[in-house]
């Protein structure tokens, strides 16, 4: 009993440490206050101003196509290669596609800047920042679908062709729809991933073009304004719709199998 | 002329010869059963004949025109696999179907072949429901529906049944007789559990190592093995060490070591000096007390070492002098009536001459 008492107060401690900074971003986005101090009253109105704020629908514009354009071409890419994975189990293969999962994303920024810069001598813009979007997506898009592969039954699709069905009405019929659920959920995460991202974005914008996480970036470096906790707070609340429609999706990618 | 042969065929996985020069034929509407423990061949036969594996050497024909080079979805036969592989994403309607779509048959037909199908397999009620909502055996019928749809040249089952328990098992069994004879489809079934092969086929080939041991029909196999693998993997079987002394035409007279002379039917080409085993099916052997006459020529004493009841009959073994441990099915008389023997029980065993089988070594 004073055991489960113990273990309680840890698990609550860990989760206010985790979600009590969350909280009063969003606390503070309805506050009818200039300051982050305290608590004056309730309002909606750093929403309505984020509305009016042309900069701040711009990079949002940017975010969402840049998202939307990524993790699309990520899902394509990333299933080809979960597929490859899956199929002639080459180590190097997965070992390739993972790493920049793992890698730190400043190197992975950095890199892409020098290669954008030195090697192809690209005008850093819309165009680098969706390629490297892109890269860093593909991976996870990859371990997604492999995961989904590796709990189907491999005799469904020797079932297929037995009955009847050529090797490309096997994957239209058969694989394509079961792997249905990693793809969309490989799409959420890359999304998630793509729209929030701040490093490597940073490293591959160049100056033409802003993204939400450098706007809010270059907000707070003069103050954390009732508008960053509010364009945070939409934010936020995408990404969980984001992660919470992955989930429900492919459980056995975020849950662990069972 | 045979519906499906299998000519010298071999097959080798690595250093394995998982399919080692074998050859027989199928006749239209047989149910043939491919018999033997795991590792044997039978399922690298089947999946060679579903065209899943290609033989190193040999040929499989159908009606006389060999299936080399056609891909699986080309060949007439469907395959009902061990774990059933129903498409999770379909209906079982949808899964049914699937055959049919694949040959591109118009959607009336679909329909009402699909129906059919569904009524042969008293799953009616089922149409709309997926697989995850089925009972074991319900799938297992879904999945002999798909493979019947399309009405293929031959059927091929996987160890159909193991997924299934005993009870259920059993109801399948003659379920699948029963649509074995409706649809007049040429099964091929594969199996490891003899009691299934026994109750189901028309003929067998038992395997070993990639070999046909015996290719015969379940009565002549039960009764007549021609080794002693067969022997010891159809059914419950005593094995005796037996010497030949003496060889004629009309019977073989054997010594046991260390328990005397026996006779047993007579065996071609067996010499005198030759060294072997009796065959004994358990059901043909006599017990009676040690004062008793057996009444037959073959009885030796011995002494009850354990008994297994099994409400309808019950085993005993009884270890004779040599140390030999010869088993014993006897049925139980009467509900509810005492044991004929206990344990330590002194006992005199026999059986008819006829009723012994010579396997030479």
């Amino acid at each position: 009993m004073k055991r489960g008492v113990g273990l309680w107060i840890a698990a609550l401690s860990v989760y206010a440490f985790l979600y009590v900074p969350l909280a009063v971003v969003v606390l503070f986005s309805f506050n009818d206050s200039e300051l982050n101090a305290e608590w004056v009253g309730f309002t909606t109105r750093w929403y309505a101003k984020l509305l009016s704020d042309q900069t701040m629908l711009q990079a949002a514009a940017n975010s969402l196509f840049i998202a939307i354009v990524s993790s699309t071409v990520a899902t394509v890419l990333g299933a080809m290669a979960g597929l490859a994975m899956h199929r002639y189990k080459v180590r190097w293969l997965a070992f390739l596609a993972l790493t920049p999962v793992a890698m730190p994303e400043i190197l992975l920024g950095v890199s892409l800047l020098l290669f954008f810069r030195q090697v192809l001598d690209l005008t850093l813009g819309l165009v680098s920042i969706l390629v490297a979007h892109i890269t860093f997506s593909i991976g996870f898009v990859a371990i997604i679908v492999r995961a989904r592969l590796a709990g189907l039954d491999e005799s469904l699709f020797e079932a297929a062709r037995d009955l009847g069905a050529t090797p490309w009405m096997t994957f239209r019929r058969v694989l394509f729809p079961l792997m249905m659920p990693g793809l969309l959920a490989g799409y959420l995460m890359s999304f998630t991933l793509s729209i929030d991202d701040f490093v490597i974005t940073f490293f591959t914008a160049g100056v033409g073009v802003t993204t939400l996480p450098l706007q809010i970036y270059s907000m707070i470096k003069v103050a954390v304004t009732p508008e960053v906790n509010a364009v945070s707070t939409l934010l936020m609340a995408l990404t969980l719709t984001m992660i919470g429609l992955a989930s429900r999706l492919a459980p056995e990618t975020l849950r662990g199998k069972g | 002329m045979a519906l499906l042969e299998f000519r010298n065929v071999s097959k080798r996985f690595g250093s394995l010869l998982a399919v080692d020069n074998v050859s027989f034929a199928v006749d239209s509407g047989e149910f043939f059963t491919l018999l033997g423990p795991s590792g044997c061949g039978k399922t690298t036969l089947l999946r060679m004949l579903a065209g899943f594996d290609a033989p190193d050497a040999g040929d499989i024909l159908l009606d006389d025109k060999s299936l080399a080079g056609v891909p699986p979805e080309k060949r007439p036969l469907h395959t009902v696999f061990q774990n059933y592989a129903l498409f999770p994403h379909l209906t079982v309607e949808g899964n049914i179907s699937f055959p049919l779509e694949m040959a591109g048959r118009p959607k009336d037909e679909i329909r009402r072949r699909v129906a059919g199908m569904l009524a042969l397999v008293h799953l009616e009620e089922k149409e709309d429901a997926f697989p995850h909502e089925l009972s074991g055996g319900q799938k297992q019928r879904v999945a002999l529906a798909r493979g019947l749809v399309n009405k293929p040249r031959v059927l091929l089952l996987d160890e159909p049944l193991g997924a299934l328990d005993a009870k259920l098992r059993e109801e399948m069994q003659i379920e699948l007789i029963a649509l074995q004879r409706n649809v007049g489809v040429t099964f091929i079934f594969v199996t490891h559990a003899q009691q299934e092969a026994l109750a189901l086929s028309h003929r067998i080939a038992v395997m070993r190592a990639g070999r046909i041991e015996q290719l015969d029909e379940p009565d002549r196999l039960y009764g007549f093995p021609q080794n002693r693998f067969v022997a010891d993997f159809i059914g419950k079987i005593n094995l005796l060490d037996v010497d030949v002394l003496e060889s004629t035409p009309d019977r073989l007279s054997l010594a046991a070591k260390g328990l005397g002379t026996l006779t047993a039917p007579p065996v071609q080409g067996v010499q005198p000096g030759a060294h072997g085993c009796l065959a004994l099916r358990p059901e043909q052997m006599r017990v009676v007390a040690e004062n008793e006459d057996t009444g037959l020529p073959n009885h030796f004493p011995g002494v009850v070492r354990d008994l297994l009841y099994e409400g309808d009959v019950t085993l005993y073994r009884v270890v004779l002098r040599n140390g030999t441990a010869l088993e014993a099915m006897i049925a139980n008389s009467a509900p509810g009536r005492p044991r004929f023997f206990e344990v330590d029980d002194r006992v005199e065993i026999g059986w008819r001459p006829e009723a012994g089988r010579y396997l030479h070594d």
